[in-house]
């Protein structure tokens, strides 16, 4: 299935986005914890962050004139694929340590991955993301991979 | 929490979440999530042809993170986590966030577990797994 992914495709893999830096305050926290109703004392005091927090903290900023007619910003990393249909694929997290107030956070996101395959219902693309996170001291905070289906 | 009291098929709390318009605004917010499927719902229904406002998927990861994190306390770490939307859900429904321990390793402390999502006719929306370090 390797005319799904043209050369040109496969050339995206291994492109990253330009770091992101993030200091993490107690009030972000807390309006985080609060939004997802957590429940335990540690996050809603903002202590301490909820492993999902950091997966939402490295969103672009880009001024509202510069959002799209759907409200979200231009996609980054998206090489031109032959299929269009953008499915949730799975996202998962390794934890190295939990996330507190005053952390400055560095967030690197790179294609890691471009597989073409046969589905049962058709061909599909795999697109996959590797998003690192650690201190601005170089101390592993957290590795997320995230997958885009495409059919 | 002991992990000799732990045992494989023992089911987590199950915990009710009925998302709202307020509860979703702050959500977004939170993350900077500006898209209008979210809380824009003349545009949700005719442009992007959902039936009502959308409850996000990593608003959901997050409740199942937490079918986890209310569980162990301070009695463990969470290490790995997992999760897939596999079903859209929207405002109004109520889902319900559970899970079962699927494996005890007594020499690392290491236990698995399979964590869902499911809607109000039992259908799981976000399947999911994790795996948890219990502190002794």
């Amino acid at each position: 299935m390797n005319d799904l992914v043209s050369e040109e495709a496969q050339a995206w893999i291994g492109k990253s986005d330009d770091p992101v830096e993030v200091e993490v305050t107690r009030r972000d926290i807390i309006k985080y914890s609060i939004a997802t109703e957590q429940r335990l004392d540690k996050y809603t005091s903002g202590d301490e962050a909820p492993p999902m927090f950091v997966a939402g903290l490295s969103r672009e900023i880009i001024p509202i004139d510069d959002l799209g007619a759907d409200g979200l910003p231009p996609a980054s990393l998206v090489p031109d694929l032959p299929l269009r249909r953008v499915m949730a694929g799975g996202v998962s997290f390794r934890f190295h340590r939990p996330v507190k107030p005053g952390d400055v956070l560095i967030f690197n996101r790179t294609l890691s991955n471009i597989v073409g395959k046969e589905g049962k219902t058709g061909p599909l693309i795999f697109v996959t993301y590797s998003i690192t996170c650690e201190t601005k001291d170089g101390e592993a905070v957290l590795d997320q991979e995230q997958t885009r289906i495409l059919r | 929490m002991k992990i000799a009291n732990l045992s494989v098929g023992q089911q987590l709390p199950i915990r009710h979440f009925k998302a709202s318009n307020v509860s979703l605004f702050c959500y977004n917010a939170a993350i900077w999530n500006p898209h209008r499927i979210h809380y824009d719902e003349k545009y949700t229904k005719e442009i992007e042809h959902h039936p009502d406002i959308v409850i996000d998927g990593p608003l959901q990861g997050d409740w199942l993170s937490q079918t986890v994190t209310n569980w162990i306390r301070d009695d463990g770490n969470l290490l790995e986590f997992s999760y897939s939307n596999r079903r859209a859900s929207y405002l109004g429904e109520t889902l319900y966030a559970g899970g079962e321990i699927t494996s005890i390793d007594s020499d690392t402390n290491i236990v698995v577990l399979y964590l869902y999502i499911k809607n109000e006719k039992d259908e799981v929306t976000t399947p999911g797994n994790a795996k948890v370090k219990i502190l002794n």
